[in-house]
């Protein structure tokens, strides 16, 4: 065991060495926290050792909240104020909901921009968007991390599907925002167990991690070589999961019996149910379903023949998008080493079956399915954080789904293309159509299809003071640019005048910054801190964090510099320095600007030294 | 080194149609290495934007590289001689009656057999075009008849796209 040291009140020994960093498994039915101790990554128990938290958050009329497993118990007796697979509404919209009459809640349109907005979930405490409901996840398991080290957090990696488009993307990095925490990457949930059992095995080649979690399905194909973690192909299908399963076998139960169900109860009931009906199928060959409704009790005996009828179009629909990566990744099946199995719903036998007959090769499963993907964030978020590992992983992860914008008769004109790697920025070409046109709308979307009505609308925005010329003689160059986390901004640029436009693309689905800053406020994990007390103390430890990081790259490659780019840079520390002992928080603000602006150059010139050392073969690791 | 380097100087590689694709991929790798955002996480604004910037121009040239049909076109445009595919769509007679007989072919194909095996003919058939291009390139230094192969090619190119469209249509 370490020897602990004693600090002075307000400093830690090391920074180096005191980052903690989590990984996060958001999940649809339970969700994880994990960290790496003593060189292992490990799933943090709560206080009672239980180290799964189910994804369901209760609402109770005096704005307090249950979490986990006290909400879980009340699933039935409260339905509609009792939340679970809040995954599945993250960015999404009333009408993308696909059989709202199957849920015991009731759903509204957001508010601000018309239908098209994120749905919210009526509840005795108010309307409450998806978001906020994570919010409420993530921060339980934030404190539950916190309490485990006894410190604050550094910062989380969060999983997420892979197949997850912008909107889904985005709305998870705002609920990371509305918990606390400091979000060091969003991980797709493939990558983050490949790492895990990559790093486990010791394997190298070509590996499929096929993920059937709550909600959602997805398939990647990576190949390991060397500790890059390098994501050949994804695909998937973000409404597919175990979910569906227990939602065909209610279906199946009331066509067989003739029963209906129409109070919020009665589908609660019938949702736990099949739920535990179906888990017993995976052990045994036949089980006697039960329920309880407001009119009658249900009992019937459900072979797995009756269950596997009755689901078989959802394994087929997972092994249609499994083909379709094969295709992507331009493999044939016999390429693929070994099937990773992830997610609670691959302890379905039929789904164990239905991926051995295609791969030929018997799935693996010697990594629990619930806990891989948080042990795979953890370790990623260890890296993250600047923390000393003995694996140095290297990801190199793709975008899931083709990025384009809207152009004439409603088509979509393709810019990036699915399965990228990231991070990655493209272009293409517009031009104008009338003469002396001046301003062009720009519509970008997310989808496979030709038709813009097809796909996902992520963001409208304009270009405007394009000077008046002849149609088709504009030159206006839209670069999309996918950062690591998967996120994408645009930009337009006029190539003749110059005029530009530029969005983060937080988009029709997404929450306003004044929506976020309003939650913030109203948040039960932000409500017992002073806010401007908050942003002070977060704005001194960028300081540190970045006078570190600077000092550090100047022991290393400070040669580059000429003496008086050395003094600029030095004396922007000292003045950051200066403005961090004082306690205005927007003073050390923009202190890290000029910092950041002063070390610019700089940057790039330790960037050109490392790439010319990979060329030269050498890293500055083996030197 | 520079962004606006060449995707063959950034790879330190021939400026030429023949590569190594393994030797590449190692290239790729050890770039990303150095450059991905990952490796300067909680270095700040500015590291963060340049790694940004340099990772994604890495990749975008990788894709350009490994891409044989990409790279034969960013070859005939580094040669000077662009493709200009919009602009330039006067294609030999032989090859305008071959699209047509795929075309038809693909319409009457209504087994995934059938669709396999005209897969099948056109990937031999792009497989000839590419072994063209490159002699083009790397031996004749004929770049407008390079360029030229390349506007067939990228015909050849969007019917496996709708090839495969039509195979995503029979869930195969």
């Amino acid at each position: 065991m370490a020897l602990l040291q004693i600090s002075e009140p307000g400093q830690s020994p090391d920074p180096h060495q005191r980052r903690i960093a989590i990984g996060i498994d958001l999940g649809t039915t339970h969700s994880l926290v994990a960290a790496v101790r003593n060189g292992v990554a490990e799933c943090l128990p709560d206080a009672q050792g239980r180290v799964v938290l189910p994804s369901v958050v209760r609402y109770l009329p005096s704005d307090g909240r249950q979490i986990g497993f006290d909400a879980l118990a009340q699933l039935v007796q409260d339905p509609e104020n009792t939340i679970m697979s809040v995954k599945r509404f993250m960015g999404r919209g009333l009408a993308d909901i696909a059989h709202p009459e199957r849920l015991p809640y009731r759903l509204v349109a957001g508010e601000g921009q018309s239908a098209t907005g994120m749905l919210r979930i009526e509840t005795i405490a108010g309307a409450k968007s998806p978001v906020e409901v994570s919010a409420e996840i993530l921060a339980t398991l934030r404190f539950r991390a916190e309490d485990s080290f006894n410190d604050d957090i550094f910062g989380a990696v969060i999983t997420v599907p892979a197949y997850f488009d912008d909107a889904q993307r985005q709305a998870t990095k705002d609920a990371a925002q509305l918990a606390g925490l400091n979000l060091l990457r969003l991980l797709n949930e493939p990558t983050a167990a490949a790492i895990a059992y990559g790093l486990d095995n010791g394997s190298e080649g070509l590996y499929a991690v096929f993920d059937l979690g709550g909600g959602t399905f997805d398939i990647s194909i990576l190949r390991l070589t060397q500790g890059v973690f390098e994501v050949v192909a994804t695909g998937g299908d973000s409404a597919l999961g175990g979910d569906d399963y227990d939602a065909a076998l209610g279906d199946w139960v009331l066509q067989r019996t003739g029963a209906t169900v129409l109070s919020p109860t009665d589908k609660a009931a019938l949702r736990v149910a099949s739920r535990a009906c179906k888990e017993a199928l995976s052990a045994s060959n036949s089980v006697a379903f039960s329920a309880h409704f407001s009119g009658a009790e249900l009992h019937l005996n459900v072979t797995s023949d009756d269950f596997d009828a009755a689901t078989s179009h959802l394994t087929a629909r997972a092994m249609t998008a499994v083909r379709k990566a094969l295709r992507d990744a331009g493999l044939d099946r016999e390429e693929v080493q070994g099937v990773v199995m992830v997610g609670g719903s691959t302890r379905m036998p039929q789904v164990q079956r239905a991926v051995e007959a295609f791969f030929g090769t018997a799935p693996l499963n010697n990594l629990n399915p619930d806990e891989v993907v948080a042990l795979g964030a953890a370790i990623q978020a260890q890296q993250l954080a600047g923390n000393r590992t003995q694996d140095d992983i290297l990801l190199l992860d793709v975008t899931p789904l083709s990025l384009g914008i809207e152009t004439m008769g409603g088509l979509v004109e393709r810019i990036v293309p699915r399965n990228q790697t990231i991070p990655i920025a493209m272009a293409q070409d517009f031009t104008t159509y009338k003469d002396g046109q001046t301003a062009l709308a720009l519509h970008v979307v997310q989808g496979e299809r030709d038709l813009v009505a097809d796909c996902r609308s992520l963001a409208r925005f304009e270009l405007r003071g394009i000077p008046p010329m002849a149609a088709g003689a504009a030159r206006i160059r839209v670069t999309f640019t996918i950062d690591a986390d998967g996120l994408l901004s645009v930009s337009a640029k006029e190539q003749g005048s110059g005029v530009e436009a530029h969005i983060d693309v937080k988009p029709s689905y997404g929450l306003s910054d004044d929506e976020i800053a309003r939650m913030l406020q109203d948040s039960f994990a932000t409500a017992s801190q002073d806010i401007a007390a908050r942003a002070l103390v977060e704005a001194r430890v960028d300081a540190d964090r970045i006078i570190l990081a600077t000092r550090s790259a100047l022991e290393a490659d400070g040669d580059l510099l000429s003496a008086a780019e050395r003094e600029a840079i030095d004396q922007a520390i000292l003045a950051l320095q200066q403005t961090a002992a004082g306690d205005d928080a927007a003073a050390i603000e923009a202190s890290i600007k000029a910092l950041a602006t002063r070390t610019e150059a700089f940057a790039a010139q330790r960037m050109n030294r490392g790439i010319r050392q990979a060329l030269a073969g050498k890293n500055l690791q083996d030197i | 080194m520079n962004l606006t380097d060449t995707d063959f100087e950034l790879f330190d590689v021939p400026a030429a149609f023949a590569q190594d694709a393994a030797a590449l991929d190692a290239r790729w790798k050890a770039l990303q290495r150095e450059a991905h955002p990952d490796r300067f996480a909680g270095q700040g604004a500015a590291a963060q934007r340049v790694a940004m910037q340099w990772s994604a121009r890495i990749n975008e040239a990788y894709q350009r590289l490994r891409n044989p049909l990409k790279r034969a076109a960013y070859l005939c445009e580094l040669k000077g001689a662009p493709i200009q595919a919009e602009n330039n769509t006067a294609m030999p007679a032989h090859f305008l009656m071959q699209q047509m007989e795929w075309r038809e072919a693909l319409e009457e194909a209504s087994t995934s057999q059938a669709i396999q095996a005209l897969e099948d003919e056109v990937s031999s058939a792009r497989k000839q075009a590419l072994a063209a291009c490159g002699r083009l390139l790397d031996e004749t230094q004929d770049y407008p008849g390079a360029a030229q192969q390349v506007r067939a090619l990228m015909f050849i190119e969007r019917f496996r796209d709708d090839i495969n469209a039509r195979l995503d249509q029979l869930g195969q």
